[in-house]
C-alpha cells in the first residue's frame, strides 16, 4: 500500500527553481533514501511534505487522500513525524520536556491541571532505553552531546504511532557507534510498519537501511529505483552528474 | 517494557549543585550578608518599622518584576511598565474622585455603592488592554519588543497626563477608608501588598514550573523555531506575557495609589529600570529561556535593602542611580561569566 505519493511537485522561490517536477511513492514500511548534493533540493522537498512550505504546483497524496498541509502541526496530526537537521530542541529544557514539547502529559482538572512529571520522565526513559541511548530524562539538552540530542529528537517521533517519519541527516554530527544505533532504530521503525524518508549524505547509511533510492540533482529527480538494483558507484555518479539519469 | 529505573533519578548535576548554580541563591546570600552587617552597624535598620517599610517598598517593584521575568524568559523586554503604572493609577484615581466624572454617573446610586470596585476593575482592565496592544504588535506583527514597549512608554505616560489634565487625584469619596485599607493595611505584621507579592511569587512560580503554559513560555524563549515546530501557539504565548505584564503593573498601581491616598501622572516614573534590574539581578537572562519568580522577588528585595542601607549610612541619595546601574551591568556580566564556564 502506498503511504505517500508525490505527483509532479514543483517549488520555486522567486526566480529560483528549487524543485522541478518531482514524483515518487513511498510504500508502507518502506525506507526511502533521498540523496543529492548540497542545494539539490532535498531539505526543501522534506519541508514541503512536512507542511513548512506549500508546493508551487503538484499533488501530495497521503494514504490515498490529497492533502494540503499549511503548518507542520497539520502533517503531524495526519501521522507524519519529522526529525529536523538542526533537531529543533530547546536548550534550556530537560530531555523529557523536549520529548513531550507540545504534547505534555497533564494531571488534574482545569484550572488545576499540572504537569505529570513522573509519567513523562518514565515514558521518556523508556524511549531512550528503546533507542539504547544513555540519555537521562532530567538532564538539560544544553549539556548534551550530539548523539544524545539526536536521541531526544528521534524519541520524540516515537510518542505517537506515526505512519511516516521524515529524517533530515539524522546521522550527521554523531559518533560512529551512535550511527549504528540510529540505523538500528530506523530499521526498527520499518519493523513496526512505519515508513521512513531518510535524507543523508552518508552513502553507507543509505545502502545499509534503505529499500529504495531517490536522487535529486538541481531540483530534478534523476533516479528512482530499488537499492538492490543500484550501487554506491552509480549513486555517486548520479549525485555528481557523471551519470545523467537512470 | 523493561528499563533501567535508576536512569530517571540520575542527572548531570545533583539538586544541591543545581541549587548552587542558581543566581537567585547567591543574591539571597548577598541579601543576608547585607542585613547581617547592617544589623550591627545601624541599630535603626533592624527595627520593626524599617523592616516593614523595606518589605512594603520592594513589593510594588517585586510584583512587576514577576511578570517582567516572564517577558524576559520569552527573550522580550517590557519598557512600558512604569508608564502603564502611571496611566492605570490615573484611571483608578479618576473613577474614585467623583468631581471629575459626569454627574449622571457620579450622582447615580450605582456610583455610590460600587465606585471603589469600578475604579479598581477599570484600572486592571486598562492594564491588560495596554499589555495586549504591546503583545499583539510584538507577537503577531513581529515588531521588536524593545521598540514597541519604548513607544508605549511614551504613549501611556502622555495619556496619563492628558487624562489627568495634570491634576492630582486625592478625594476618594465616602468609602475612601475601605480603599485605603487595601494598600495601606497590614496582616500578621506584613503589609497587604507584601502578602500579595508572596502569593503571586508562589502562584506564578507554580505556573512556570508545573503547567504546560509555563513550559511553553520557557520553550518560546529558548528556541522559538523549535517551539513552533512542536505545535505550540508561540504568538499567543508571547502576547500573553505582555498582557500579564500590563495586568501586574496595574495591580501594583492600584495598591500604590491606595497606600499613598493620592495619584499624580508621575506615578511609576523610571520604575521600568528598577523592575528590569530586579528581574535580571534575580537571574532572568535577557537572551531568553532562563529565570524564575523567586529571583524576581529576591532581586527586588536586594535592591530595596541596598537603597535603604545607603540612605541609613548617610550617603547622598543622588548616588542611588549609579549603584542601580552598576548592579544591572554586574548581574548581566556575572551571567555571561557563568555561561562561559558551563560551555
Amino acid at each position: 500500500m502506498t503511504i505517500l505519493s508525490l505527483q509532479n511537485i514543483a517549488k520555486n522561490f522567486g526566480a529560483i527553481q528549487a524543485i522541478v517536477d518531482v514524483s515518487f511513492n513511498i510504500k508502507e514500511a518502506e525506507i526511502v533514501g533521498l540523496m543529492g548534493d548540497n542545494g539539490a533540493g532535498k531539505s526543501t522537498l522534506l519541508k514541503i511534505i512536512a507542511g513548512n512550505f506549500n508546493p508551487s504546483s503538484g499533488v501530495i497524496k497521503f494514504e490515498d487522500q490529497e492533502v494540503h498541509f499549511e503548518k507542520p502541526i497539520e502533517s503531524r496530526e495526519a501521522g507524519i513525524e519529522v526529525v529536523y537537521q538542526d533537531l529543533a530542541l530547546c536548550n534550556h529544557l530537560t530531555a523529557a520536556a523536549n520529548v513531550f514539547l507540545g504534547r505534555e502529559i497533564n494531571k488534574g482538572i482545569w484550572p488545576f491541571r499540572y504537569l505529570d512529571y513522573p509519567s513523562m520522565f518514565k515514558k521518556s526513559a523508556e524511549l531512550f532505553e528503546e533507542l539504547k541511548s544513555e540519555t537521562r530524562p532530567k538532564d538539560l539538552v544544553m549539556q548534551m552531546s550530539g548523539g544524545q540530542r539526536q536521541a531526544v529528537a528521534i524519541a520524540r517521533t516515537r510518542l505517537t504511532n506515526p505512519k511516516l517519519v521524515l529524517m533530515d541527516e539524522p546521522t550527521a554530527a554523531i559518533s560512529v557507534r551512535q550511527v549504528v544505533e540510529v540505523l538500528d532504530l530506523i530499521k526498527r521503525l520499518k519493523d513496526n510498519g512505519i515508513s521512513v524518508l531518510l535524507i543523508s549524505h552518508r552513502m553507507p547509511d543509505i545502502f545499509q537501511v534503505c529499500d529504495k533510492l531517490v536522487v535529486l540533482r538541481r531540483g530534478e529527480k534523476v533516479c528512482d529505483k530499488l537499492i538492490k538494483h543500484s550501487s554506491t558507484e552509480e549513486a555517486t555518479g548520479l549525485i555528481t552528474g557523471a551519470i545523467d539519469r537512470v | 517494557m523493561k528499563f533501567n529505573k535508576d536512569i530517571i533519578s540520575k542527572s548531570e548535576k545533583t539538586s544541591f549543585q543545581k541549587f548552587l548554580s542558581e543566581q537567585s541563591f547567591w543574591v539571597t546570600i548577598a541579601l543576608i550578608l547585607i542585613c547581617f552587617v547592617m544589623y550591627f552597624v545601624e541599630e535603626a535598620f533592624s527595627s520593626k518599622d524599617n523592616v516593614y517599610n523595606i518589605a512594603r517598598n520592594f513589593s510594588f517593584i517585586g510584583i512587576m518584576a514577576i511578570s517582567m521575568t516572564l517577558v524576559i524568559i520569552t527573550s522580550g523586554i517590557d519598557l512600558s511598565v512604569g508608564s502603564i503604572m502611571g496611566l492605570t493609577g490615573i484611571i483608578c484615581g479618576l473613577f474614585l474622585d467623583a468631581q471629575y466624572l459626569p454627574e449622571w454617573y457620579s450622582k447615580s446610586a450605582f456610583y455610590e455603592s460600587n465606585y471603589v470596585w469600578v475604579g479598581i476593575v477599570f484600572a486592571l482592565i486598562a492594564g491588560i488592554i495596554i499589555g495586549a496592544v504591546n503583545g499583539y504588535l510584538i507577537a503577531y506583527l513581529n515588531l521588536s519588543s524593545f521598540v514597541v514597549t519604548l513607544g508605549m512608554m511614551a504613549i501611556a505616560r502622555s495619556l496619563a497626563i492628558v487624562v489627568s489634565n495634570n491634576k492630582m487625584f486625592y478625594e476618594f469619596g465616602p468609602k475612601d477608608e475601605m480603599f485605603f485599607k487595601l494598600g495601606g493595611g497590614q496582616f500578621l505584621g506584613l503589609a497587604n501588598i507584601t502578602w500579595l507579592l508572596i502569593f503571586l511569587t508562589i502562584l506564578m512560580g507554580l505556573v512556570l514550573n508545573y503547567t504546560t503554559y509555563g513550559k511553553h513560555v520557557y520553550a518560546v524563549g529558548s528556541n522559538k523555531k523549535a517551539a513552533e515546530l512542536a505545535g505550540i501557539n508561540i504568538r499567543w504565548i508571547e502576547m500573553s506575557v505582555y498582557m500579564l505584564s500590563g495586568f501586574f503593573a496595574a495591580i501594583s498601581a492600584v495598591m500604590i495609589v491606595s497606600w499613598m491616598g493620592s495619584v499624580t501622572n508621575g506615578l511609576g516614573y523610571t520604575y521600568e529600570l528598577r523592575v528590569i534590574a530586579a528581574s535580571v539581578i534575580g537571574g532572568a537572562n535577557l537572551m531568553g529561556g532562563v529565570g524564575g519568580t523567586y529571583g524576581a522577588f529576591i532581586g527586588a528585595a536586594l535592591m530595596e535593602t541596598i537603597r535603604n542601607s545607603l540612605l541609613m549610612a548617610g550617603i547622598d541619595p543622588n548616588w542611588q542611580g549609579t549603584f542601580l546601574g552598576i548592579f544591572i551591568v554586574a548581574a548581566v556580566w556575572l551571567e555571561k561569566v557563568k555561561n562561559k564556564k558551563n560551555n
